[in-house]
């Protein structure tokens, strides 16, 4: 993406020209070239990351449920990673994998893993023993106990988990932006220099708002999908 | 591989420089984190005293959450330009969420049977706060001071580009420090967030009461499931 060497507010409107606080003509004629498509990108960019994230603790927690040593190892990398600011660990992964998406989506699945790991492993350890008890008198096998009682019954935890790893992967992908212009980060990076306010606002506004509809989306999956969990207004 | 050692030799090069930047980088993460703090715990400690506000305090952990670090920045240059004001509001405003929640939770949920037999010996509210429900809060609420500085210490690396001081100057300008230097910072500003973590760790388990200890696992950042 080239950038204009010369301030471009777009041709026209006193509001662009005089850079007033939101154009909404601005927004209308740079939806679907700029506004339209950083959206898209950054949904991709946040779907990629929860997605890997996800298998990956899903993999790690199942393994930990089983083999305790698993956890502690897995849970202190992942919270190292947690820890390093975002930026930082962009220009670390640069030299590796360079200017590219890759580098990026490392990192965001990277800062998944915690809350994911934990969570999964959490829920997959809150069946009571009475329950299990009773799946082993059932005469079900160890996967057949997995599957039909432990990770149903782990679904409320895994949800919730997912909630926080979307609405934080939204928000991180923001920054995504300083290595490549993918994302809403894009828009908002390219404006500051001009201080172009539509621009970094409609963009910012998008970032937020995508990441509060993910979360409602997320809680009403979280209803659908264990409606026990209401029913008793336990949790 | 290379870059890597490249960089070590940068930050031995220009030791001096990332001394500077990092004091820098601290002593502007402390000033947010005092203000939030001052800001945050005694409305959270108070909310959580009066079992008052439990839609606000406890959801705006999740608005911080949606927040995008970027997003909270570039609106303060927009609003109120480039310099100190705006990179300290912006941390600010960052900063406050998990602060007021964690202070809000710890000191709502401290068990209502102790609150009850100190009531019963005629403790007056107050005194029921300070040495009943802040002792027994303190190490959740201290998990969200904690939380709130990492956070604020790894946001200032970006807040550099509102002109905010600190080692984020070295890492958004890659014209005057080359390739190595901005990995060079990057090993810094990562080194500083682990250790400033793992030294407000430290004060949280020093905090907790030996009671409570066997509960809090060594690595308990905030993600406590939230369901």
């Amino acid at each position: 993406m080239a950038e204009p060497v010369i301030p471009d507010f777009g041709v026209g409107s006193d509001c662009v020209t005089q850079n007033h606080t939101f154009c909404t003509d601005w927004v209308r004629e740079n939806w679907s070239s700029v506004l339209q498509p950083a959206l898209v990108e950054h949904i991709e960019l946040t779907v990629i990351a929860v997605g890997i994230g996800f298998a990956i603790s899903l993999a790690a927690a199942l393994l930990a449920h089983r083999l305790r040593y698993v956890e502690r190892p897995f849970a202190v990398v992942s919270a190292v990673i947690y820890t390093i600011p975002s930026l930082a660990l962009f220009q670390l992964l640069v030299p590796i994998t360079g200017l590219t998406v890759t580098t990026v989506e490392v990192a965001l699945v990277g800062y998944t893993l915690l809350i994911l790991f934990r969570n999964i492993l959490a829920g997959l350890r809150s069946a009571p023993p009475e329950v299990l008890e009773a799946a082993r008198g059932m005469g079900l096998t160890t996967t057949q106990t997995l599957f039909r009682v432990e990770l149903p019954l782990a679904l409320p935890a895994i949800v919730a988990g997912l909630r926080v790893a979307v609405v934080s992967t939204i928000a991180l992908a923001t920054v995504a932006a300083f290595v490549v212009s993918e994302g809403l980060g894009g828009p908002i990076l390219g404006a500051l220099p001009l201080n172009f306010k539509t621009e970094i606002i409609a963009a910012g506004a998008l970032a937020v708002g995508l990441a509060i509809l993910a979360d409602a989306l997320l809680v009403v999956a979280q209803r659908l999908l264990t409606p026990w969990a209401y029913a008793r207004r336990a949790v | 591989m290379s870059v890597f050692i490249d960089s070590l030799q940068f930050i031995v090069d220009h030791r001096e420089l990332i001394l500077e930047k990092t004091w820098e980088h601290v002593v502007l993460s402390a000033a947010a984190l005092g203000v939030s703090i001052a800001i945050a715990l005694p409305l959270g400690v108070v909310l959580g005293h009066l079992h008052r506000g439990s839609f606000i305090a406890v959801n705006l952990a999740n608005v911080g959450r949606a927040l995008p670090t970027l997003v909270v920045i570039a609106f303060g240059i927009t609003f109120l330009g480039i310099g100190f004001k705006s990179v300290l509001v912006a941390l600010v405003v960052l900063g406050v969420p998990p602060i007021l929640t964690n202070a809000y939770v710890a000191v709502d949920e401290v068990e209502p049977d102790a609150v009850e037999a100190a009531r019963g010996m005629g403790m007056t509210p107050l005194q029921v706060l300070w040495r009943i429900e802040l002792p027994l809060a303190l190490p959740l609420l201290f998990a969200g001071i904690r939380t709130s500085a990492v956070f604020i210490v790894a946001t200032a690396t970006i807040a550099a580009i509102a002109g905010g001081s600190g080692l984020g100057e070295i890492l958004v300008n890659q014209a005057s420090y080359g390739v190595e230097g901005l990995v060079g910072a990057a090993l810094c500003v990562s080194l500083l967030a682990l250790a400033v973590d793992a030294a407000l760790g430290g004060v949280q388990r020093a905090l907790t009461p030996r009671g409570l200890k066997l509960q809090v696992p060594a690595f308990e950042p905030d993600v406590r499931p939230v369901v």
